[in-house]
């Protein structure tokens, strides 16, 4: 069962504004799907199974130190939706926001 | 101060010095016009997948055997999710529970771990001009984004601001003897983290402690580490507790500002980078790694001071530029002068110029062998750097060869004792100190080539001693 | 054999093209003229030529054009993975897939509807309306992948291709009454596709029959060096060429043949494993213990990878941007929740809790290992086994809306083709029979027929298919019509 709370502090984490209608009715929805995922909690804690997180059995691939063209700044600016001066603009990170580390 | 120890961790974010970045072939460089360096992968582009640099998966692994480092048979990326506009994927490719490395150390200091990751791209204030909301603005400039990143994790292990600035120094040598980094703090290709606690001195459990951010020189990783120390300090002895979180050091100001400490921690949401496969090292890997690696300047230290009894910091200072440390092997090497003898006289030439090696040897021989004295040496030695040539050939064009014991020297210790009755008079009534005060005419009379020994030997002949 | 190009496939319409008998640019425009005229609501984007680009006529191909699912990048043309936060985004590069196909002498002649990013059962999710089952229009062709299913079925393309993540190629083939061919994870390259979950995503062939599938994967397969985890199959594709089953062994796993799937779907599965058995086939039941389980694992996995795929439609570098209250947050809270719809946003915010602190064991890790389990099951299965079958989808086309309001009933959709998809090995579906909605009406609509196999066995999985396709001899024309 998820609260009102949780879903507001998911939503958070993901950057979506959520409306207080949406608000319920997700709570209501995604605590459906959360009490039916959590039918694998019948198969007990699989503590000897090691998780499979990818199905190729590749290891090493790599490629070589070597150049490649990059794209013309106009391309790589064409699709913004708010280019300046050759760059992105955004609204300056202020306080609320996370920083990297 | 000394009733509390400081205990410092570092951690540590040096950019690789690969061509490309880390999961893109787009080339690194840097204070080129924004946004002209990127390509669909590095700027986030919808359906654009990272594919591993091996380049900087060899540095990763150069590092890890120059530190002693348990290398993991399976290295796995993984995804740190979290949303600021200079992460063009709303995640940064790292790596989280299997690191390329773990473990290892440098000089004193444990490390915890190596991990390699992908650099954040760069924001430019640009302030409210020409925006809707009038609201403050930045731009974003992805040229930095994707460049190769190690990150280093130091154990607690420091536990003096000063100390934690001399190994700074000292991984900074083995980075840039590694050919992994250009480690330039100015440039931000070497940055560092501190992680700050104190504790009563003679206990071993840790206090709370804060991370301080961004330490751009080691002057700021200095005095912010101090500032802190005190802060901390000044709290508990106030009776006041010190609380997690994370600060900012100010260098113009001296101050410490926190970062974020509302809100709750962070959740970056780490799972294993689906785009991307292990990196498992083969033998193959680690021996081309292993080929790579150079003496590290800890080693070399320690090899300049047990096989040429250097003291530490005279072998410290030429390990330091290594360009004058493989100067000063190749003199040693070139002839049987002492080695001591002939780091002390590398030392009196800050930059070598024109001179040579195996000429530096010549000429600490000369001196040895009493051909010329100490004072004239030094003058051999500026005209060696100064125009090149051989010793030999210096020290007959100026004269500089030492008189020997005989006619001429002689002559000189007789007119100088006849000058300095009163001298000669301190001498004959005991006080052999005296002698001292004729050494100076001696030389200035002979323009250094007269070798000391010798003129003391004489006058004590000619008084009767 | 009629004169209307649009009633060859897609090989013999190549080689009408190779013999002289076709001009490649008259089924380009015999083509063009049916898309143009589609009231399916199949295609995001059609080309204007009046002439099918370079493409090679002389390659494998043949000149024969190709829809593409609009979440594959095509360069200059709008690619937007059936989402309002990419509407009118023109991408500078394409996917190799579609390069491939280019290369191989297949000419892009549209882009095809989908569920937003691939997340969706029916279509309905596409911020570009729904598109309708050409059988009938009341009722959705499946999803995710339904413009490129819909479009191939009534006959507006000879051939498309799609992308499977649970299941989205094989359920609209089945409910459209058409071949979709999910191959072996990694057998194709992802680069260029926009992503919904890394580790399951696998584009795939829509086709009239098994033999254009074979093509089209020989075409599209292969390593890339854009893709880390693209290795390509291990042995050319061959032309299918079985018209018999003798020697093959087909296990039946009880799990996923009885409970939850309508009886018209399982009457006429036997059907087909009768015809399996006529064909010299050995069929069995066999034993996928945790496959049950495979859903819900799948339902914490793809969510979990979309919230993290999905954090770059930020509106900074391309795509929406709406400002909110000015400040970065707003902008990218306002941004994401204009630009997402609902289906997209439950999965983000599903995906974000399993992943998030205190959660990740219980749900993200757990689910990797039902993961492994459900390998395993396949691994025993395959040592006793050459292939397995199933229905491919639990029901028929649903009318459209019956099952937007309730999550977990468009997610039983899945039940059968998750656990291929949690495993990375190929599956067939073809379809095998036109079923009655309900007992006692007229209407009867297609049902699909899985065979899966192990990883890198798409030629015995197409041979067989190709021999079983023959025997049942699936009559498609009406959804041309
Ligand atoms: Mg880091
Ligand atoms: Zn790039």
């Amino acid at each position: 069962m998820l609260s009102r709370e949780q879903v507001l502090h998911v939503a958070r984490l993901a950057r979506l504004q959520l409306g207080d209608e949406e608000l319920d009715r997700y709570a209501v929805e995604l605590s459906k799907v959360v009490d039916w995922v959590d039918t694998i909690s019948e198969l007990g804690d699989l503590a000897d199974v090691e998780p499979t997180a990818h199905v190729v059995a590749l290891v090493n691939v790599l490629r070589a130190d070597e150049p490649q063209p990059s794209l013309p700044a106009e391309v790589a600016l064409a699709a913004a939706p708010d280019p300046y001066e050759g760059g992105f603009r955004v609204p300056s990170p202020g306080g609320g926001s996370e920083t990297p580390s | 101060m000394s009733d509390w120890e400081p205990v410092i961790g570092l951690e540590i974010h040096v950019q690789l010095a690969t061509r490309t970045k880390m999961f893109c072939g787009c080339e690194l460089a840097f204070g080129d016009p924004p946004n002209t360096h990127t390509c669909p992968v590095c700027l986030g582009l919808p359906g654009t997948l990272p594919v591993t640099n091996a380049r900087a998966i060899g540095f990763g692994l150069l590092m890890g055997l120059a530190f002693g480092c348990e290398i993991a048979e399976r290295a796995v990326f993984s995804r740190k999710n979290y949303f600021y506009p200079d992460l063009a994927k709303g995640y940064q490719i790292s790596q989280y529970d299997k690191p390329l490395c773990e473990g290892g150390r440098l000089g004193g200091v444990r490390l915890t771990r190596i991990h390699l990751e992908e650099d954040a791209a760069k924001l430019i204030h640009v302030g409210a001009s020409g925006r809707i909301h009038g609201s403050d603005a930045s731009i974003v400039d992805y040229n930095r984004g994707g460049t190769p990143l190690a990150e280093l994790v130091t154990e607690p292990d420091l536990h003096s601001a000063e100390q934690a600035r001399e190994w700074l120094i000292l991984l900074r040598e083995t980075l840039r003897q590694l050919g992994v980094s250009d480690v330039d703090m100015s440039q931000g290709s070497l940055r560092c983290d501190g992680n700050v606690s104190v504790r009563p001195a003679g206990t071993t459990a840790l206090g709370t402690k804060t991370e301080l951010k961004n330490m751009n020189s080691f002057a700021h990783l200095e005095a912010g580490l101090n500032a802190e120390i005190k802060r901390q300090i000044a709290l508990l002895e106030a009776g006041e507790a010190v609380s997690q979180e994370t600060l900012h050091y100010d260098a113009r100001t001296g101050t410490l500002t926190s970062l974020r400490s509302k809100e709750q921690a962070h959740d970056y949401r780490y799972f294993p980078e689906p785009d991307l496969v292990p990196v498992a090292p083969t033998e193959a890997m680690l021996a081309a790694a292993r080929a790579e690696l150079p003496e590290l300047p800890a080693q070399r230290i320690a090899r300049f001071e047990h096989a040429f009894a250097l003291p530490t910091d005279q072998a410290r200072a030429l390990v330091w530029r290594p360009e004058r440390a493989a100067f000063y092997e190749a003199a040693v090497a070139a002839g049987d002068a002492e080695p001591r003898q002939v780091a002390n006289w590398l030392e009196r030439a800050p930059e070598t110029g024109s001179l040579q090696p195996a000429v530096l040897a010549q000429l600490v021989a000369l001196v040895a062998a009493g051909t010329i004295s100490n004072d004239a040496g030094r003058q051999v030695l500026d005209v060696l750097v100064a125009e090149g040539g051989d010793p030999q050939a210096v020290i007959e064009r100026e004269g500089l060869a030492a008189m020997d014991a005989g006619g001429e020297l002689d002559a000189v210790v007789a007119q100088v004792l006849a000058d300095n009755p009163e001298v000669v008079e301190r001498i004959q009534g005991g006080n052999a100190q005296a002698v001292g005060a004729l050494m100076g005419p001696i030389m200035r009379a002979t323009k250094g080539r007269a070798d000391g020994a010798a003129v003391q030997r004489l006058i004590r002949a000619r008084l009767g001693l | 054999m009629s004169d209307d190009p649009v009633d060859l496939t897609a090989a013999q319409a190549a080689e009408r093209i190779r013999s002289g008998d076709l001009a490649a640019g008259d089924l380009w425009r015999a083509y063009r003229d049916r898309a143009e005229r589609d009231d399916l609501n199949c295609f995001t984007w059609v080309s204007d030529a009046a002439e099918p680009d370079d493409a090679a006529a002389g390659g494998p191909l043949g000149g024969v054009p190709v829809a593409v699912k609009d979440l594959f990048c095509t360069e200059g043309i709008p690619s937007q993975a059936g989402s309002r936060i990419l509407e009118g985004y023109k991408p500078p590069y394409t996917a190799t897939a579609v390069t491939r196909l280019r290369d191989a002498g297949a000419p892009v002649l549209a882009k095809t509807n989908q569920d937003e990013f691939a997340m969706g059962s029916s279509t309905e999710n596409s911020a570009y309306g729904p598109t309708l089952n050409p059988w009938d229009r009341s009722r959705v062709p499946g999803g995710s992948s339904g413009g490129s299913a819909a479009a191939v079925a009534a006959g507006l393309v000879p051939w498309a291709i799609g992308t499977d993540t649970g299941g989205s190629i094989r359920q609209p083939a089945a409910l459209c009454g058409i071949v979709g061919l999910k191959p072996t994870y990694g057998a194709i390259s992802r680069h260029g596709m926009i992503a919904f979950a890394s580790s399951l995503d696998q584009a795939g062939p829509f086709t009239r029959d098994v033999t254009d599938a074979a093509l089209v994967l020989a075409a599209m397969q292969g390593a890339d060096p854009n893709d880390s985890t693209a290795l390509g199959l291990r042995e050319d594709v061959r032309a299918p060429s079985a018209t018999d089953l003798r020697g093959v062994r087909i296990g039946v796993p009880s799990e996923l043949t009885g409970e939850g799937i309508e009886p018209g779907i399982l009457a006429a599965f036997d059907h087909t494993l009768d015809q399996a058995r006529e064909l010299g086939a050995t069929v069995q039941t066999c034993t996928l213990p945790h496959a049950p389980q495979g859903l819900a694992a799948y339902y914490l996995i793809a969510p979990a990878e979309c919230s993290s795929n999905l954090a770059r439609y930020d509106g900074v570098r391309y795509g929406l941007r709406v400002e909110g209250e000015g400040d970065l947050l707003s902008m990218y809270a306002s941004t994401r929740a204009a630009g997402f719809g609902d289906e997209v946003k439950r999965r983000i915010l599903i995906g974000t809790y399993a992943l998030s602190s205190g959660y990740y064991d219980a749900y993200y890790a757990k689910a990797q290992k039902v993961r492994t389990l459900i390998a395993r099951d396949f691994a025993d299965v395959f040592a006793a086994f050459d292939l397995v079958a199933t229905p491919t989808a639990p029901g028929v086309a649903f009318e459209l809306g019956a099952k937007t309001a309730d999550p977990l009933a468009m997610y039983l959709n899945d039940y059968c083709t998750v656990p291929m998809s949690l495993t990375g090995i190929p599956a067939i579906s073809i379809p095998n029979a036109l079923v009655a909605v309900a007992e006692g009406t007229a209407l009867s609509l297609p049902s699909g027929f899985q065979l899966a196999g192990p990883a890198f066995s798409e030629n015995a999985l197409l041979d067989a298919a190709h021999a079983l396709e023959h025997t049942i001899g699936f009559d498609g024309s009406a959804a041309r019509a």
